[in-house]
């Protein structure tokens, strides 16, 4: 099978944010993503927003362009004041029209 | 019964609910992994919040308007002052800056059902006699402190607050749809219904809050690291500002006619701030106030704090103002 090359864009933010987060790369373009319970500690330690529930991580395969376009909205919106971190990698995925 | 101050203290000291909850703030400190796995504590959560809403609705069935309507109009007054005395009290006690002090205020205004809870078993076991209704109150005042916070909070900011998404999460939070919820299905379904389930939420509902109560020990501990964090003000704010609250909800309650166990009843729910609506709804509609703040004042300080000292010396106000302020007894 052909196998085409898409980017992964890995979101780490504190659970209470999650539908808010999805909303917003919904509307960015998104077609599809999947969210899993996350806990950890980043630069700052432990993060002080200890809410319950912890962290999700919320991982969607998308186009460049479309990751730029989030990383824009996470810069203005999230990183300032949420515990919030995420990464872009490189992966080759089947079907790539789906993404 | 006429117990005085220190023996309230000791008998409430050595209840289960309460030893349980020393035994979690003595394992953070001793460093223990223990923890309740996350899926029992919200089902265990869940199970408190359905059974206290239910036994409510019963009671509730057998309260009649007349004695009901001014507690709840005072109770709604309670919700709406509390948090403007909250915020500019702590203006005077410390240096947070509005978005901290509205955000607080939205925590004390709003009230810990856990600390409620902990409140009613308490009372009733010394054989005090509560109204059912006060659930009912309960329920009142858990919303409007968090609107009246945020509100004082937005004064001042340039961007607008998430009302819709902060208002949402909070009424459609499973506190809020159990407790309602709960009170529906118990006001339904009256003492008979209430009967057939009454082994589950009656008999075994002390045992599941010591459970609960050994977790949020775990909780609350691992904030007292941040109280140094937080500084002085909010630590005075956090011991002083429940009994300000307290003192004012316990007079509150017997001028409008509740019982001595009712009156202490209405000082605990005053007296206590949200830990688990609040910080949510303040989490989204204020993303600029700190955590480090509210959290640690509301769970890691005036929670351990109402429930070791303050729920004896409410109910034991209660007991002592009875004579002066009540007109129905």
């Amino acid at each position: 099978m052909e196998l085409v090359g898409r980017k992964l864009l890995t979101i780490v933010v504190e659970s209470a944010l999650e539908s808010r987060l999805i909303g917003d790369l919904s509307h960015s373009g998104i077609t599809g993503y999947t969210v899993t319970m996350a806990h950890g500690a980043g630069v700052r330690a432990q993060r002080e927003g200890d809410l319950q529930g912890g962290n999700v991580k919320v991982e969607c395969v998308l186009k460049p362009d479309v990751a730029e376009t989030i990383f824009g909205l996470l810069h203005r919106d999230y990183f300032p004041h949420y515990a919030c971190v995420a990464w872009l990698s490189d992966v080759s995925v089947a079907r790539g029209e789906n993404y | 019964m006429d117990m005085g101050v220190l023996s309230l203290a000791a008998t409430n000291l050595v209840s289960p609910p309460v030893l349980a909850f020393v035994l979690g703030l003595l394992a953070v400190s001793i460093k223990s992994d223990l923890r309740l796995p996350e899926a029992f504590y919200q089902a265990i959560s869940i199970y408190l919040l359905l059974g206290i809403g239910i036994k409510g609705g019963v009671a509730l069935r057998s309260a009649s308007l007349s004695e009901i309507w001014l507690p709840l109009v005072v109770t709604l007054a309670l919700g709406l002052l509390i948090p403007l005395v909250a915020f500019f009290y702590a203006g005077v006690i410390t240096k947070l800056n509005g978005v901290n002090r509205g955000a607080l205020a939205a925590h004390y205004g709003s009230t810990s059902l856990v600390t409620f809870t902990a409140a009613l078993v308490f009372i009733e076991s010394s054989g005090q006699f509560v109204e059912g209704f006060l659930v009912t109150l309960l329920a009142v005042l858990e919303i409007p402190g968090i609107i009246v916070g945020l509100m004082l909070a937005s004064r001042g900011r340039q961007r607008s607050i998430a009302w819709g998404e902060s208002l949402r999460e909070v009424l459609s939070g499973r506190s809020i749809v159990l407790l309602v919820g709960g009170l529906a299905v118990g006001f339904v379904t009256g003492s008979a219904g209430f009967a057939s389930i009454e082994p589950f939420f009656g008999g075994l509902f002390t045992g599941v809050l010591t459970l609960f109560l050994l977790e949020l020990g775990i909780v609350a501990g691992r904030r007292l690291n941040d109280i140094k964090k937080a500084g002085v003000g909010v630590v005075i704010f956090a011991l002083t500002f429940p009994l300000i609250a307290g003192v004012a909800g316990v007079a509150a309650g017997l001028l409008s006619g509740l019982s001595v166990g009712g009156a202490a009843l209405l000082g605990v729910l005053s007296a206590s701030s949200s830990y688990i609506a609040a910080p949510t709804a303040v989490r989204l509609a204020l993303p600029e106030a700190s955590p480090g703040v509210y959290l640690t004042a509301s769970l890691g300080i005036t929670f351990p704090f109402n429930l070791i000292a303050g729920i004896p010396a409410y109910y034991w106000l209660a007991q002592t103002l009875e004579g002066v302020l009540s007109w129905n007894s």
